[in-house]
């Protein structure tokens, strides 16, 4: 049976559409329980992986929750379920946090921006803003109060929870997070492991970690609500700053969403640009990490040879985009400007260069002996984990889960050449580490196949000045660096997006940082948290 | 060789001139007590720019070259900027502890420094327990650092503290095993009686394999002892910002920094003198001539050779290694360094009875 | 096949500023020397010049990095770059210990209080440097409901270096514009705390200093 015919079986309401890549099912709020465990146990359709979160504002009608969902047993099994929540004076919806962890974080990402209220979710608290902000400002109706709090905020780990009682009214409830005379410690926003402005309360039983909780926001720029009053052409400026580590690549599943959604076709020359120019960002990343990972176990002259040789790669983008970091290369129909003539011959010195230097990393790190004590065994993320928190990229393959984007859904010119996804099985900080290391090694076959054949044809193809893109919503997905990176457009026709939501690569990380360093020592929730490599601003958007 | 001590004895006949004995010997201490100071600085600021230098040569740069030629006057900004650096008191600290913290580390490292005997006859402080007695100022420190993480007030100190001085007072053991090691080959703690019977070929030499053992395991231990990578857990820059002077600014910052650095000094000082024959020139045993030669080097120039070139080895360890974590720290002593300090006590303690050494 | 074939573009001319406008970076030691010209007291004159020398050349900044500038102050720290040419290496990731604060990245509404606080713990006399179009003026942020437009609302800068983020060279040579302006500022009766009222102080440090010379 298929999933169609099962789901309206079951749920007559539901409206079910299908298209070419995936099914939309649209249905209320209170139907919302039953078939969320219905696509989470059934044997037939096990969707367990949950792609993305989105909170919408649908005015008149609303609010709603857009759920993308996948079966990891077969890629061509992708849901996209619509659910609606007619009532906007008291917005409730049950959670679905139980079956999806990776819903922990993102529900509380949909209170915050809509005040939409999860039943059942144990911590419904604001995940970035402050507690005592005011109003939601992903409304459409939202204005901001003026001024700016400049208190300091009081350390508070009371949360609260709502459930129905027997008469089916939402009550709430409030508890602490922590038991009084536990050792509690502040890490961050300030501070030198956490990547940026992360901030963990950690429990502490001597130096073991009892509990973790996560706070986010320090750099939540409201780029989602920026990109709704700007013209397509702007947005695609916001993008290189969120993960900046994976500007092109970010910037390219946006382009994609946009392109795919008007209908425009490229041509090859400019995939394989893109293709080449993403292989590049993604050594760059991960030479970047290899600095930051070495750099937080203590090892500090590493972090100097992996900045050495991302500048070798630094100067190559430079030389083509412009740019350092904030490439601002790719854009709607193709790429800025075409390839430097010097492009293909600094490509391949630096694949000449690279092996050589990835053999001093192995000599100065993955071999030594303290690093292998300090990694291995260390931060275990089981595959359940992995795909329930949605942890992509390197983290989730690290776990056994292959979940490569450039495998499970083709793009750019990823489908023509021949790579390995490297999966392992180990599922610690050292796995992921390894990872990384070959993923460098795979990024340059791609690039040596790729770079003597570009093909000749245009760099740009001509779009209208002002883009409009027809109406209904549209979800694209590329591998960047750190994981499956998505944009979830929707449209209504405008010159600019009517909900724009990005699925963050390192959201999920830090959902299960919890889940992967209970019980592990104070020292390891850095090595941990460095194996995750998450960018902050990638998080808090 | 040039003796030191001829200087000393006729300064002090001259003094001894003019002023009453009692007298004369107090001007004396002061003088020694200033020119110690001096030294200590000297060196701290030595030390530093080696670092600096040294790190940037493993890390692909060059360091410092702007203030001064090569740099040189960096460490002068440096320590100018220090001293006029507001000095910043936590109001829920414990206020005397608090001040007191960074002097008694500093305590504890001038001691130990004095105790090094430089050239022959420039040895400051030298009995018959001088061994015993380094080992025990050296300690000193550790009183200090747990002080400064108690008083803050902080929890991330308070950590830095006790992980301080878990590892410094479980490496205290391994040092000490090593150290003997050394005294029962030599038969004497006195600093000046270990330098000269060396004087025909360095105690590494002399003691073979358990010397050579104990020398290793010295430096694993004597580099934990002064906090310094991959034994850096006390002050871990990305697990616990600055450890236990976290909120130490200052002049009393500068301090914790200078002492640190010295301590690494000092330990390499104190391995160059027990293994490596302190000031005593490279001697080999029948070529007399060779060893003439050796004797022209001045005394305190093979002593800052030989210790400056065990920190270069030290930096060298720490600027290439990951850190480790504390339960493997303690790991690796208990289980690793403290076994085999105590079998290769025994093993020495066989060759000094019947003589199998040099 | 030949890359470059497609479409031979000549050189596109880049406009920026020109380059002799960098070359008077003495401005501010020539405004200094037309003010000095009645002259100072040669003692305390020539010790505020040793002090300002040492202060100026051990500028030892706070690690702190937000978002994307921070990526590129990494830059300023490694290989290529090496500040530790200047004597500005010494990170400390202690607030209490630092110098100046580099405030690399976009600073949100939730994180200028903590800004504010880090600010206030360091040790005086102390220095602020704005990294990058966000810090300066809320940048391509600026319409956004949670960033601060410019961190000058809540600190006193005294180094803007634009850019979006602004390439290494230019940290550099902000960082360098700090030094000078350090090293032209009096140590006594100016910047050093004890000697005036916290308010006082706090009002003298927000002052350009060029006003009280």
């Amino acid at each position: 049976m298929s999933v169609q015919n099962k789901i309206s079986q079951q749920f007559p309401t539901a409206q079910i559409e299908e298209k070419s890549d995936r099914l939309i099912v649209s249905i209320n709020a209170e139907l919302l329980r039953e078939m969320a465990v219905m696509l989470y146990n059934d044997k037939e359709l096990r969707f367990d992986f949950m792609r993305s979160l989105t909170g919408m504002d649908w005015g008149e009608a609303g609010f709603g929750v857009v759920y993308h969902l996948e079966s990891t047993e077969d890629i061509k099994r992708q849901l996209e379920l619509k659910v609606v929540i007619p009532d906007r004076e008291n917005p409730f919806i049950d959670t679905v946090s139980d079956l999806w962890k990776t819903a922990l974080l993102n529900e509380r990402e949909v209170y915050d921006y809509f005040g939409v209220i999860f039943i059942g979710h144990p911590d419904m608290r604001r995940l970035y803003l402050r507690s005592e902000w005011k109003g939601f400002p992903l409304r459409k109706d939202y204005v901001r109060a003026e001024g700016l709090d400049m208190t300091n905020e009081e350390p508070d780990d009371s949360t609260v929870t709502w459930y129905r009682d027997k008469n089916g009214v939402p009550r709430s409830r409030r508890y602490n997070l922590f038991e009084s005379g536990e050792y509690v410690v502040n890490i961050g926003p300030q501070h030198p492991a956490t990547h940026g402005v992360l901030r963990f309360r950690v429990s502490l039983e001597g130096e073991f970690l009892k509990k973790l909780d996560v706070h986010c926001g320090y750099i939540h720029r409201g780029v989602e609500k920026l990109c709704e009053s700007m013209t397509y052409q702007q947005t695609i400026s916001l993008t290189d700053r969120l993960d900046y580590l994976s500007s092109l690549q970010n910037r390219h599943a946006l382009c994609m969403c946009v392109e795919k959604a008007m209908g425009l076709e490229l041509s090859d020359r400019i995939q394989y640009i893109r293709t080449i120019m993403d292989e590049l960002q993604r050594i760059n990343s991960h030479l970047l990490f290899f600095a930051t990972f070495c750099m937080d176990l203590g090892a500090l002259t590493s972090f100097f040879y992996g900045f050495r040789d991302r500048e070798k790669i630094l100067d190559i983008l430079e030389e083509t985009t412009g740019g350092r970091l904030t490439m601002h290369y790719n854009v709607i129909g193709g790429v800025e400007e075409d390839i430097h003539p010097n492009f293909v011959k600094r490509v391949k010195e630096l694949l000449a260069y690279l092996p050589y230097a990835l053999e001093e990393y192995r000599k100065v790190f993955t071999e030594n002996i303290i690093a292998k004590n300090r990694l291995i065994g260390v931060g275990h993320l089981s595959r359940e984990d992995a795909i329930s928190f949605g942890a992509t990229g390197p983290t989730g393959r690290g776990s056994n889960w292959a979940c490569d984007v450039r495998k499970r859904i083709p793009y750019g010119v990823y489908d023509k050449v021949d790579f390995k996804e490297i999966v392992r099985s180990e599922c610690d900080s050292y796995a992921r580490y390894l990872i990384r290391m070959d993923e460098i090694k795979e990024s340059m076959r791609i690039i040596e196949t790729l770079i003597d054949n570009i093909p000749e044809g245009n760099y740009r193809e001509k779009t209208k000045a002002v883009i409009r893109v027809p109406e209904g919503s549209y979800y694209t997905a590329v591998e960047a660096s750190r994981g499956e990176f998505g944009v979830y457009l929707e449209s209504r026709g405008d010159k600019s997006p009517y909900r724009l939501k990005f699925r963050s690569t390192g959201l999920p990380l830090i959902a299960g940082i919890d889940t992967i360093s209970r019980g592990e020592k104070i020292a390891d929730l850095i090595a941990i948290g460095a194996s995750l490599d998450y960018v902050v601003p990638d998080i808090d958007r | 060789m040039f003796d030191f001590s001829i200087v000393t004895s006729s300064i002090h006949a001259w003094l001894s001139e003019y002023l009453s004995q009692g007298l004369a010997i107090f001007v004396e201490c002061v003088a020694v007590g200033i020119g110690i100071l001096a030294l200590y600085a000297i060196i701290a600021i030595i030390m530093i720019y080696m670092e600096r230098k040294v790190c940037a040569a493993f890390q692909c740069r060059i360091g410092p070259v702007r203030v001064g030629p090569f740099g040189l006057f960096q460490l002068i900004a440096d320590v100018i900027k220090m001293l006029i650096k507001e000095i910043i008191i936590i109001s829920h600290s414990d206020k005397f502890l608090y001040n007191l913290a960074p002097y008694v580390v500093i305590v504890g490292s001038v001691l130990a420094f004095a105790c090094l005997p430089i050239s022959q006859g420039l040895e400051i402080l030298d009995f018959n327990i001088g061994v015993f007695f380094f080992l025990a100022v050296s300690s000193i420190g550790v009183i200090g650092i747990l002080l400064a993480g108690w008083s803050s007030n902080n929890k991330f100190s308070l950590i830095g503290a006790m992980r301080s001085g878990s590892q410094m007072i479980s490496y205290e053991l391994s040092i000490g095993l090593s150290v003997l090691t050394v005294v029962a080959l030599a038969g004497t703690m006195q600093f000046s009686e270990i330098v000269a019977m060396q004087s025909s070929g360095w105690l590494l030499f002399k003691g073979h394999i358990p010397a050579v053992i104990a020398f290793v395991v010295y430096l694993i231990a004597a580099n934990a002892e002064c906090n310094r990578g991959p034994f850096d857990l006390p002050e871990a820059e990305s697990e616990l910002t600055a450890g236990f002077h976290t909120e130490y600014s200052g002049m009393h910052f500068g301090l914790f920094y200078v002492a640190e650095f010295v301590n690494l000094f000092i330990v390499s000082a104190f391995a160059a003198t027990v293994f490596l024959g302190g000031w005593m020139p490279f001697h080999v045993s029948g070529l007399d001539g060779f060893n003439r030669i050796m004797d022209y080097i001045p005394g305190a120039l093979w002593f800052f050779g030989k210790s400056f070139f065990l920190v270069w080895v030290l930096m060298w360890i720490k600027w290439t290694f990951p850190r480790l974590r504390v339960d493997q720290i303690l790991q690796l002593e208990w289980k690793y360094l403290v076994p085999i300090g105590l079998v290769n006590l025994s093993i020495m303690a066989l060759c000094a009875v019947f003589g199998w050494h040099f | 096949m030949e890359v470059g074939k497609t479409k031979k573009k000549e050189l596109v001319k880049i406009k920026s500023i020109p380059y002799k406008d960098f070359k008077n970076n003495d401005y501010l030691e020539e405004m200094v020397r037309e003010l000095h010209e009645n002259g100072v007291n040669v003692v305390v004159g020539a010790l505020d010049e040793a002090i300002n020398w040492g202060r100026g050349n051990s500028l030892w900044p706070l690690t702190f990095a937000t978002s994307c500038c921070g990526i590129e102050f990494m830059s300023v720290g490694a290989a290529r770059y090496d500040m530790a040419r200047f004597g500005l290496e010494v990170a400390r990731a202690s607030p209490r210990q630092a110098d100046f604060i580099m405030v690399a990245g976009t600073i949100t509404d939730k994180m200028a209080p903590v800004l504010k606080r880090l600010y206030d713990q360091m040790a005086d006399p102390k220095y602020v440097i704005a990294v990058g179009g966000c810090t300066i003026s809320g940048g391509p942020f600026k319409h956004s409901y949670h960033v601060v437009k410019g961190i000058d609302q809540i600190l006193p800068v005294d180094v803007f270096i634009p850019g979006c983020p602004p390439r290494p060279e230019a940290m550099l040579y902000g960082m360098m514009q700090l030094q000078r302006k350090v090293k032209l500022q009096r140590f006594f009766g100016d910047v050093n705390k004890k000697e005036v009222s916290e308010k006082e102080y706090e009002e003298r440090m927000k002052r350009d200093m060029t006003a009280n010379s």
